[in-house]
């Protein structure tokens, strides 16, 4: 546990000096979970004793290879699964036990675009966020109204309130749907593999839209990816995973180490530093000329 | 943006009622015998008034004891067998989900049998058995969709077909024990009819639940919204899921069950009225579910109408008239949804 520590400490000491002063918002202390079939059997996953936290304004990526145990952190973070062990505090409360309603008025969690069964317009699609708010039939009020529109102008996406979803393109879907989350209000935003089906411009897009809007509206980011070159460029901490172990945690620099990455993903890989401090990671192919 | 509000709500609500009082005069006034509209007003008039016995005896029999019932009673059916399938479709995350289709009304209608042979002479049984046989099918349908933990699409509609080809099946059996009954009394329970009325003194449970059913759905309404969108997302956004299920798959398990007790298994219209419904108003639930009531009766009365005057003095089972628009939408939707 001492290398979480110590990373935390250099991102909180060098990298970023400014970010001590920042309130914690979350705080994940060595929270482990295990699924198994029954309560008496062995379990078949297990994520070990994992810790970091993220504070205001700071976009916390968790990286990791597939089935190394991201989606089952992003639950305990959000709440819909209570840690086995340690806890998961958003500002000061653990967030499994924050009643439904409490905590979608406090985190807001965007999943892959999921199929959208029958075509709803994008601004009545937006409002649902407004849902933890409301009561009964949640009739939109002239309040919710305008904060549904002010989330649409936040991701640039005023002129698609009145088109249907199933006529939005992957990336402007995306948009609505973060819309949708900002529309909640939250004080946590969590995404899981946002990126997944867009093409590289829509991906840097929207992770420079969430760096600027855990600016602007000061809630904690967390994003699910195994993407790494994005995870290098945008977060400001990296939680590293890898068959349900949390192997690192620190900012980007500390936690891109070339032989750590080429275990953890096995592929071979470069590793070097950007000119902004951010680590740069290239695939290592074949022919030794394409690494340099 | 142009969101739902409690005007346009009522708006809506009040234009499809007004419709339901024409198409409830019209359905008065078509039959076998024929009387003119000015006629029927006149004595609807008398009866509202209070002057009931000033009627001809040939109008009470014909209009108030034989068309009145009739009518209200498609009214009943068509509300809760649209509604319950509006209920499915977001339940089940699958836009051809119907009550009939996925073998929930003959999952009611062996019930209601099963009911009536046991206890023949207790008449609140069959709607209770047909509610039991309802709930136990969509939940025997619900796991047979399963597939490795998730609704599978094809997989919970064939489960329904299957389910209720295999409960229909046992509908023929059961109708050769019970006696008294006829070809035609097979025919009921099969392609639904609404010639026989509810029984006098079951009228009031079925009244009461049928709008049970609809408030205690509606009460969801904006869950339901959310619920289209995925289960998790639904979750994320403060629904209960638990509760919203446990009280949609009741109620619609309710409204199936007085609806096919009542007459039979009408098929599709579950599916054609909440369709209907979103393409005209949109696929906001705290508007459908109110509309699809409506539009269910409407529709149901109007089909009814056609089948006892389409080839009069014969009349045919309202089921046949359903079927023979449902099944081509069906067709439609599944190879929309295909592409």
């Amino acid at each position: 546990m001492s290398t979480h520590e110590t990373s935390t400490q250099e991102l909180g000491s060098r990298a970023k000096p400014a970010k001590a002063a920042r309130t914690v918002r979350l705080n994940v202390e060595q929270a482990s979970f295990a699924y198994a079939a029954s309560a008496e059997s062995a379990p078949t996953f297990t994520l070990g004793a994992t810790s970091f936290q993220a504070r205001e304004r700071e976009l916390v990526a968790i990286l990791g290879p597939n089935a190394s145990g991201k989606s089952t952190l992003l639950r305990l973070v959000s709440g819909t699964l209570a840690p086995l062990s340690g806890r998961v505090e958003l500002d000061g409360q653990e967030t499994s036990r924050l009643d439904s309603r409490t905590r979608a008025q406090r985190i807001a969690v965007v999943h892959q675009e999921s199929p959208i069964l029958y075509a709803a317009r994008a601004g009545d699609f937006v409002l649902q966020g407004r849902h933890p708010y409301g009561r009964a039939l949640r009739l939109a009020t002239t309040e919710d109204v305008a904060i549904a529109r002010n989330a649409l102008a936040q991701v640039g996406a005023e002129h698609l309130a009145s088109r249907t979803i199933g006529e939005l393109s992957g990336g402007e879907k995306q948009r609505v749907i973060l819309a949708r989350a900002l529309a909640q209000q939250p004080r946590l935003v969590l995404l899981d593999e946002p990126t997944l089906h867009l093409d590289i411009g829509a991906q840097v897009e929207l992770l420079e839209r969430l760096r600027q809007l855990a600016e602007e509206n000061q809630y904690a980011v967390v994003v699910v990816t195994h993407e790494l070159a994005l995870a290098a460029e945008f977060a400001d901490q990296v939680v590293l995973l890898h068959h349900g172990t949390c192997l690192r945690v620190g900012s980007p620099a500390a936690v891109y180490q070339r032989e750590l990455l080429e275990q953890v993903f096995e592929a071979p890989l470069d590793v070097e530093l950007g000119p902004a401090g951010r680590p740069r990671v290239h695939l290592r192919a074949g022919r030794t000329e394409d690494a340099t | 943006m142009r969101p739902l509000t409690l005007k346009r709500l009522l708006w809506t609500c009040g234009a499809l009622a007004v419709v339901l009082l024409a198409c409830m005069v019209l359905a008065l006034n078509l039959g076998a015998v024929p009387i003119s509209v000015t006629d029927l007003v006149l004595n609807l008039g008398r009866v509202a008034i209070g002057q009931s016995d000033q009627l001809p005896t040939e109008y009470r029999l014909i209009v108030f004891d034989l068309r009145l019932p009739r009518i209200l009673l498609g009214i009943l059916v068509g509300a809760a067998l649209s509604v319950s399938g509006a209920s499915f479709q977001a339940m089940l995350r699958n836009p051809l989900a119907d009550p009939f289709i996925l073998g929930v009304s003959s999952g009611a209608a062996v019930g209601s049998i099963l009911a009536t042979l046991i206890a023949p002479r207790f008449t609140l049984i069959t709607p209770l058995g047909a509610f039991l046989g309802a709930i136990t099918t969509i939940a025997a349908v619900y796991f047979l969709g399963r597939r490795e933990g998730e609704l599978d699409s094809t997989t919970l509609l064939l489960g329904g077909v299957i389910s209720a080809s295999f409960l229909s099946a046992i509908v023929m059996f059961l109708m050769t024990a019970l006696t008294g009954r006829d070809l035609r009394g097979t025919v009921f329970w099969l392609m639904g009819d609404l010639s026989t009325p509810i029984q006098p003194g079951l009228q009031w449970i079925f009244s009461v639940g049928l709008l049970a059913g609809i408030g205690a759905i509606y009460t969801t309404a904006a869950d339901l919204n959310l619920l289209l969108t995925g289960e998790r997302e639904a979750i994320h956004l403060g629904v209960d899921v638990t509760r919203v299920k446990l009280v949609v798959y009741v109620s619609a398990s309710l409204l199936t069950g007085l609806a096919v007790s009542a007459s039979g298994t009408i098929g599709y219209v579950g599916l054609l009225v909440p369709h209907a419904v979103r393409l005209l108003f949109g696929p906001d639930y705290r508007l459908l579910i109110p509309a699809s009531a409506l539009c269910g009766a409407i529709a149901i009365v109007l089909a009814d109408t056609l089948a006892r005057t389409v080839a009069a003095p014969t009349e045919l089972p309202v089921g046949a008239m359903t079927a023979m628009a449902g099944a081509p939408l069906f067709i439609y939707l599944l190879r929309r949804g295909m592409r």
